[in-house]
């Protein structure tokens, strides 16, 4: 059947060409509605209850998307006329950002002192044109002195500022949203705000920078992190995909020495990766880093399909068969396991809905799709195409692989040493697989070649970072944050939490209400204290929200009913660990000592702390429903359930013992490897398919003993394997490569995998066959349907 | 008010004659329109009023304050204010009292019940949320002509009424605002729309003003108050009650010393 498919293929090879042409263009035209993710959350399921918690936050306080700008003056102070002024035009200039609606800095801070009965709340920095050295020193001393200054705002040391500009983006598009013009749904697109945002924000700073030369201008923040997404997915495609199509031309060359087959192979993968991403956009997928690595995935996948049809048809041809003739029985060889190959790969990669992380979801289908037009391509156009292209080879006589051959020997005779030895090898590795710690440091998903990673690096060195964890403190009633209870909680609270390792400020109500006590008291330190009475605290808070100027109210810390407070804590960047470790010791105080507000952390620091334990959950599902889909089809292909269940040993040990390499050479582990078990399932499973179909043949077409059939195994498919699991070793670690973490760490742990489990392939499971399947071959072989017709020269 | 009765007249007239005379720059006309307004509302003397104060954040959640207002009508400057507190009841009795000018920094006193003073204010800020409310300060102090500079812009329906657009250009260096779009009833004379833009001028709040009512056989006063913020897509709304005009109100009942024996 396949052979007429075949022949019929051939005969139309120009309209096959033709209407392959036509859908790939018409497929990849979807790829002008692809969109670039700038948006963090988009690594939180809707569902994801940190998620949820910090949507609540942002939905009490003011929000706390932000630019920060850190000014670094060469003079070593910011304490200087010149330095002084720049903060302020700085501070200025920030309040023109688009969707700024609120600029936090040292000169517009509001101050608040007494004379007698007398209130001044003013500015903390006006005017500086007109100091004199007194009154710098008197800003010095006064800034230095601000709990809710340093360490934020300004360092300890004076030698460094910040300004933080929060800002305020549309919501997110409405299904009404949708039925706008274009330009009035841009103009609504939060996306879209936030690069205008960003980008009016880099001008500012660039125009800051050369008015301001002798100071130094670093920008992080939120906003700054959400742009990095675009811009390291737009680095990477232009670096990893031009690299990936080199491997693959240096590597069809190398092992198929025909440039033909290579200029076949290239457009096939340029077509899979096209049509892929193109239906992604008809699909309305939005990239993001992980989705974004699909194309160098589907290219190292689709590289695989072809390589098989190839290899069989050049060996044909050099065998002296036509060309026509060697690429109908290419197909009719191949059809099959290409086939089923296909099926499992795109199983792992679907696998990946489980995600409770959406870009990997994105992930998964776009590579699913890329596999499953890779091998329609491989099958209908590739045929079609290689017909029509010149294709020649050196007859030459078949010459076995006696470099397999020898290898066979060796495993054939040490397959006791081999059955044990690599026994114990892959236990050993496996139980290394749980010391692997999770760390999910968001800023350190990109790598130092990010500008922002460099800039949030500097600044989180020398001021104050972007690790943050928030507290909502609950008093229970409208009004109750002038509780002295309440507040005298909140406050037993700050002190602990201050003296916490690795705490850098705590930015809390209870040190507004110290100083508003101290200002209405004359400014007498002795009532630098909490107020001990409600009705004084809420009147002190009625009166310092009527002397605030525009956005600098008070609802970044307390909410509208004044029911609730807001406390958010800046640590140095701290692993996931040291976070997990943080909020046990907070809440374990708390309940303890504080049960009345006692609460879990939230913000976007608490929700990566969660992510890669709830996705490893989350896909513990995905991945058995993987594995017992794929063990069913090996069933179903090697026809029996014996050989089914001996493949689960090499399909499922390789990613163990991967881990277990990981532990030893790196030890930490992120999000993206929650999805590598499933993924490399369906990739490793392929080399099983391949060797035990051919084990199997020998055994039960030819009559062949366990170790004959071994040998054969071989050489038949030796080469083929070890071909494509250095292709895709190959292709995966120029995803190492990628300058995102998660792609990085995806990359080089499935190509670690990939290699193991050919080792497993080639050494193990050989010897294990050879020692569970002693001779009672007349009882197996009856009546059975092999997998692959015979006569295959593969 | 700045403007004495005989001057408003004369400008009332001007403008009559000058619909037919033309000769009126855009500048011209928005502070004829807007002297109208302010023209309509002298000679109050005193008021009193009770407000009720509706916070409405993000995802619709409402707390209510409330406060009772008085106000004394200062011919040539800025009125005197005074602002008492019922509720929430931990800022019961808290009182303040604005003296307001028109390009120079307000002054203010509060009196903090709970800690039995006076307190006076010094802050050039007059943008501050009020009560943690959309309403900057500047929004309901009183609103002199003088605070601002005009443009004619042109004529508008707003909810089926004519309006006069009117842009103003605050004076006051310390204005939370680039600009204000006021959107004034041609005939009766009276805002029934305000749209703010903030330091960058982007749009940042939209008053609406309705459930008007003449008090006196002269003065319009807004029933409600609904300020939108487009930028938080918070909102408060404001209700007033209880309109008494010509109480008798003395400038010593606005005094500092008065805050303390409010009642």
């Amino acid at each position: 059947m396949i052979e007429r498919y075949a022949k019929t293929v051939l005969r139309f090879r120009w309209l096959v060409i033709a209407l392959t042409v036509i859908v790939m263009l018409l497929l990849a035209s979807g790829g002008r509605f692809l969109v670039f993710t700038n948006d963090y959350r988009v690594f939180f399921g809707p569902d994801n209850p940190q998620l949820l918690a910090f949507d609540d936050l942002q939905e009490t306080y003011t929000k706390s998307d932000n630019l920060f700008i850190m000014m670094e003056p060469d003079s070593g102070t910011v304490f200087d006329k010149p330095t002084m002024a720049a903060i302020v035009d700085a501070t200025d200039r920030s309040w023109q950002i688009p969707y700024s609606i609120r600029v936090d800095s040292i000169s517009n801070f509001q101050h608040t002192r007494a004379e007698d009965d007398d209130m001044f709340v003013e500015e903390l920095i006006e005017e500086p044109e007109f100091f004199e050295q007194a009154d710098v020193d008197r800003i010095q001393a006064i800034a230095l002195d601000q709990p809710q200054l340093v360490n934020k705002l300004v360092s300890t040391s004076g030698k460094v500022t910040g300004i933080n500009i929060t800002v305020e983006l549309p919501a997110p598009l409405t299904e009404e949203d949708m039925l706008l013009s274009a330009e009035d749904r841009a103009a609504k697109d939060p996306n879209i705000a936030l690069g205008v945002a960003m980008n009016a924000g880099r001008e500012m700073v660039a125009q800051l920078q050369a008015d301001y030369p002798e100071i130094k201008f670093h920008t992080t923040g939120i906003v700054a992190m959400n742009q990095a997404f675009p811009e390291a997915i737009t680095a990477d495609a232009q670096s990893l995909l031009p690299m990936a199509f080199l491997v693959v031309i240096v590597g069809v060359i190398l092992f198929l020495r025909n440039v033909f087959s290579m200029i076949g192979t290239v457009i096939v993968v340029l077509f899979s990766i096209l049509m892929a991403m193109g239906t992604a956009g008809w699909m309305g997928i939005l990239l993001t880093p992980p989705a974004a690595s699909a194309p160098t995935v589907i290219l190292t996948l689709a590289v695989a399909d072809c390589v098989h049809f190839l290899v069989t048809m050049l060996q044909n041809m050099r065998d002296k068969m036509p060309k026509n003739e060697a690429i109908v029985e290419s197909l009719r060889v191949n059809f099959t396991p290409i086939f089923l190959t296909s099926v499992t790969t795109a199983i792992g990669f679907l696998s990946m809905n489980f995600s409770d992380s959406p870009p990997f979801h994105d992930l998964g289908n776009i590579v699913a799709l890329g596999v499953g037009f890779a091998f329609l391509l491989s099958v209908f156009f590739l045929p079609a195409l290689m017909s029509v292209l010149p294709v020649k080879v050196q007859a030459r006589d078949t010459k076995k692989s006696t470099l397999m051959e020898r290898f066979a020997d060796f495993v054939i005779a040490q397959q006791k040493l081999l059955l044990w030895g690599m026994a114990i090898v892959m236990i050993g590795f496996s139980v290394l697989a749980p010391k692997n710690q999770l760390n999910d440091v968001f800023v350190n998903y990109f790598d130092r070649t990010v500008p922002f990673r460099v800039a949030t690096d500097e600044v989180t060195d020398k001021l104050s970072g972007l690790y943050i964890l928030e507290f909502d403190l609950d008093s229970g009633e409208e009004g109750g944050v002038g509780n002295p209870a309440f507040l005298q909680d909140v406050e037993k609270f700050e002190r602990f939490v201050e003296q916490l390792d690795g705490v850098q400020h705590v930015s809390t109500i209870t040190e507004t209400m110290r100083r508003l006590n101290r200002s209405m008291h004359g400014d007498d330190d002795a009532y630098y204290k909490l107020p001990e009475e409600r009705e004084l605290a809420a009147q002190y808070l009625l009166f310092y929200e009527m002397s605030l100027p525009s956005g600098l109210d008070l609802n970044n810390q307390i909410n509208q009913d004044k029911s609730k407070t807001r406390m958010s804590i800046t640590m140095e960047t701290r692993s996931t660990q040291q976070i997990l470790e943080f909020e046990r010791q907070t809440l374990e105080w708390m309940e303890a000592n504080t049960p009345a507000i006692a609460t879990l952390t939230t913000g976007a620091t608490s929700m990566f702390t969660h992510i890669s334990m709830r996705n490893i959950v989350s896909m513990l599902t995905g991945t058995s429903i993987a594995l017992i889909l794929i063990s069913l089809i090996l069933l179903f292909a090697l026809r029996s359930v014996k050989f089914g269940l001996i493949s689960l040993i090499p399909n499922i040990v390789p990613a163990l013992m991967g881990f277990g390499v990981w532990a030893l050479l790196v030890g930490e582990v992120s999000l993206a490897v929650s999805v590598v078990v499933a993924m490399t399932l369906g990739i490793v499973v392929d080399d099983t398919i391949h060797y035990l179909s051919k084990y199997l043949r020998a055994r039960r077409e030819r009559g062949m003993s366990p170790e004959q059939a071994v040998r054969y195994a071989f050489n038949t498919v030796g080469v083929a394997l070890v071909v494509t699991t250095i292709v895709l070793a190959c292709g995966f670690m120029v995803l190492a490569q990628s300058n995102f973490l998660l792609n990085s760490q995806m990359g080089l742990l499935t190509a670690i995998t990939i290699v193991i489990a050919l080792i497993v392939d080639f050494t193990f499971l050989p010897a294990f066959l050879m020692l569970v399947d002693k001779d009672k071959k007349d009882e197996t072989s009856q009546g059975e349907i092999p997998l692959t017709p015979a006569g295959q020269t593969a | 008010m700045k403007n004495t009765l005989s001057q408003t007249l004369a400008v009332t007239l001007l403008f009559s004659m000058s619909a037919i005379a033309l000769a009126q720059t855009a500048e011209e006309k928005g502070l004829d329109i807007a002297q109208q307004v302010s023209a309509q509302n002298d000679g109050f003397a005193d008021s009193t009023s009770s407000m009720t104060m509706t916070l409405i954040n993000r995802s619709g959640k409402k707390s209510v304050r409330r406060m009772r207002a008085r106000t004394l009508e200062v011919i040539g400057d800025g009125d005197k204010s005074m602002t008492i507190f019922d509720e929430p009841a931990d800022v019961k009795g808290t009182a303040s009292l604005t003296y307001s000018h028109a390009t120079k920094a307000d002054e203010q006193w509060l009196f903090l019940p709970a800690l039995k003073r006076v307190k006076r204010i010094s802050s050039k800020n007059k943008t501050g949320a009020f009560m943690g409310s959309e309403f900057a300060f500047e929004d309901i102090s009183s609103q002199e002509v003088d605070k601002y500079t005009y443009k004619y812009i042109g004529e508008e329906e707003v909810d089926g009424i004519a309006v006069h657009k009117i842009e103003a250009v605050p004076a006051y260096k310390y204005s939370g605002y680039t600009r204000l779009l006021n959107y004034i009833d041609k005939e009766r004379l009276v805002a029934v729309k305000v749209e703010y833009f903030d330091r960058k001028n982007a749009e940042l709040k939209t008053l609406t003003l309705s459930d008007y009512e003449h008090h006196e056989g002269k003065h319009w006063r807004p029933g409600r108050m609904e300020m939108i913020n487009a930028q938080t897509g918070k909102s408060t709304i404001l209700e007033f009650s209880d309109y008494a005009f010509a109480t008798g109100l003395k400038d010593k009942d606005f005094s500092s010393n008065a805050l303390k024996k409010l009642r």
